[in-house]
């Protein structure tokens, strides 16, 4: 029986050296100048005292308890008492009415929410939830968040005083950014399906499909976007009413199609691959039986081969999702545009703004798609 | 790989030195590209230097990926490191739907602008494949395989060196080729925040209207990416003995 958690040992020496050289809080006169460090405990002492004290217990359930569940239990309440105790000093740092000072947690700040989400995700993979429970977790987790970003204790924070400048705008994008990525993905399953079943049937069609989307593939993004913009505004041009429904250089149409590209082939690829792994056995039962081929297809193989599908579409769903945040760049809109804006202002709490909810959005649909995956591949065979 | 496939990527390649060396000699073939007597060729640096030092950048961030994700998945798949397994899988798939623009993103303002930032996005990002390979890689060894070499006498490190690593070098090698791939097209969008390479060309293209900058610094870039993949596919199929089948 081993007493000591090497993994536990690790995160709480991260934690403790983070908090030992690292602020908690930085205090910027304005959103662009970079930030001085100010001490946690001269600030807020009662809740400076109350966050040592939990990172304290936390380290040493780390490093001394093994139940996954108190584990995953004192990560959570590490992690309330870091966000609290870091809002409560910038409500005391920001002067009433101030619209222009930020207040940004600082680097220590990070690692040690990372070495507590560290300690938080091991615990959940120790439990081994079933995919209903992960999704739950999932909803639970991201409704808390929200819940408590919406009560208004967190407002004077960096990055929420930037979302109260953006608020129209961000839900603007967000909608922008699910659309683009769920739309290229919705048009992608549509040809992508039946041309995986053509290219399982057909050899040499495979060879030739599989090459040209590989090919594909290794395109740069921005290339990608930049590439077809050319050919959408001559089309365009040439076509008033493809215009007048939208259609231009710039834009979300070359984003669209750029991203529905990119989708072929993962999901090409692995219907190929799903169907191949039916067992000839199932086939053969279900030709004895006097199913049709249309049959077959639809009742044996494509259930079977659901999982590896659901796979193919889980990786063009992040990757999706990841890949809009480039199309700010011409104009696609997006998340991408609050990050790239950032970076050309040098503000930093602009780029978090769009980066930290691509983050959120990747993850989530990962997680969703992964559940599902798990759920197909258990129904009786 | 087959004799003419061979031929074909040998005849890419002298295409790519061709355009790369002497881009003027291609005018005419993006020209048709402009309207109004745009510059046809990428006229505000040299090729050349941009796809060199693009390369440069993937390169040096792929060597220390791959160090640091095989010496890691060895340590997980150990007795000692048995405790951070469980974790480092659930990393590997976490740390993939991480979009590359938030990791250069974020890197920014903790180095700057400039190459230091690309390096680090391209170094997390390539970490994930190869990372994920070698654990998968080192425990696919068949358990026979690894009592014999228990029971030859070896001790933990020479079964790492003389058995484990071998049989792992197929999968390990492909998750560096993979993410190889990956980081040619991502080092692109490193071009936003000021690092030298191919992106330039497409980003200069993107600002002046240029459809011809897109496509050859798109183009480039791709006929890079598939010479990077087979070129190490050939050299190991060449070198290690394991990858020969």
């Amino acid at each position: 029986m081993q007493r000591i958690d090497r993994l536990g040992v690790l995160l709480s020496f991260s934690g403790a050296l983070a908090l030992t050289l690292l602020p908690l809080v930085v205090f910027k006169a304005n959103r662009i100048v970079p930030g001085e460090p100010r001490a946690l405990l001269d600030l807020v002492p009662t809740a400076a005292l109350a966050l040592y004290f939990t990172l304290a217990v936390a380290a040493a359930v780390a490093v001394f308890i093994q139940s996954p569940r108190i584990r995953l239990l004192t990560a959570l309440i590490g992690i309330a008492a870091l966000a609290i105790a870091v809002a409560s000093a910038a409500d005391i740092l920001t002067p009433a009415g101030n619209r222009v000072v930020r207040v940004a947690p600082g680097a220590g700040f990070w690692i040690v929410l990372i070495a507590l989400g560290l300690l938080a995700t091991d615990a959940l993979t120790r439990l081994r939830p079933g995919p209903v429970l992960r999704v739950a977790t999932l909803v639970v987790f991201l409704a808390a968040t929200l819940a408590a970003l919406g009560s208004g204790f967190f407002d004077d924070l960096s990055i929420m005083r930037e979302y109260a400048v953006n608020a129209t705008r961000f839900a603007h994008e967000a909608q922008r950014h699910l659309l683009l990525a769920l739309g290229s993905l919705g048009a992608a399953v549509i040809v992508a399906l039946p041309l995986g079943v053509l290219c399982h049937r057909q050899p040499r069609l495979r060879n030739a499909v599989l090459g040209v989307l590989n090919v594909v593939q290794t395109i740069p993004s921005i290339a990608l976007f930049g590439i077809l913009m050319a050919p959408l505004a001559a089309m365009a041009l040439a076509f008033p009413a493809l215009a007048a429904l939208g259609l231009s250089g710039i834009g979300a149409a070359p984003a669209a199609i750029a991203l529905f590209l990119y989708s072929l082939l993962p999901i090409v690829g692995n219907t190929v691959v799903g169907l191949g792994r039916v067992s000839p056995a199932a086939v053969d039962a279900a030709r004895g039986m006097g199913l049709t081929a249309g049959q077959i297809l639809r009742q044996i193989e494509l259930p079977l081969a659901l999982p590896t599908i659901l796979t193919g579409i889980r990786i063009v769903l992040v990757q999706n999702i990841g890949l809009v945040t480039i199309a700010a760049l011409i104009g696609g809109g997006g998340f991408g545009a609050f990050v790239f804006q950032g970076i050309g202002q040098t503000a930093i709490d602009l780029v978090l703004l769009g980066a930290i909810p691509t983050v959120v959005l990747a993850f989530s649909a990962s997680v969703v798609l992964d559940a599902l995956t798990d759920l197909t591949r258990r129904v009786p065979r | 790989m087959s004799r003419s496939a061979l031929v074909a990527r040998l005849a890419i390649l002298g295409l790519l030195v061709a355009f790369l060396v002497a881009p003027q000699a291609f005018a005419p073939v993006f020209a048709p590209l402009n309207e109004y007597g745009a510059p046809a060729i990428y006229d505000q640096g040299d090729l050349l230097e941009l796809a060199l030092s693009h390369l440069w950048l993937v390169l040096i961030a792929a060597a220390a990926s791959t160090v640091v994700a095989v010496a890691l998945g060895i340590f997980v798949t150990r007795p000692a490191g048995a405790q951070f397994l469980p974790l480092s899988r659930t990393l590997v798939n976490v740390g993939q739907t991480f979009p590359p623009v938030a990791v250069l993103a974020v890197a920014v303002p903790l180095v700057g602008f400039g190459q230091a930032p690309t390096l680090i996005a391209l170094f997390a990002y390539g970490l994930l494949p190869i990372f994920e390979n070698t654990i998968a890689g080192l425990e696919s060894c068949p358990p026979p395989v690894l009592e014999a070499a228990d029971g030859l006498g070896m001790n933990a490190w020479q079964r790492l060196r003389q058995v484990e690593l071998p049989l792992a070098v197929p999968l390990i090698m492909e998750g560096v080729r993979l993410s190889l791939v990956i980081n040619v097209g991502t080092a692109t969008i490193g071009s936003t925040v000021a690092a030298r390479g191919l992106g330039e060309v497409i980003i200069a293209g993107l600002l002046s209207n240029n459809a011809a900058f897109v496509l050859q610094g798109g183009l480039v870039t791709a006929l890079m990416a598939i010479l990077l993949y087979d070129g190490m596919r050939l050299l190991e199929q060449r070198y290690l003995p394991t990858s020969r089948n």
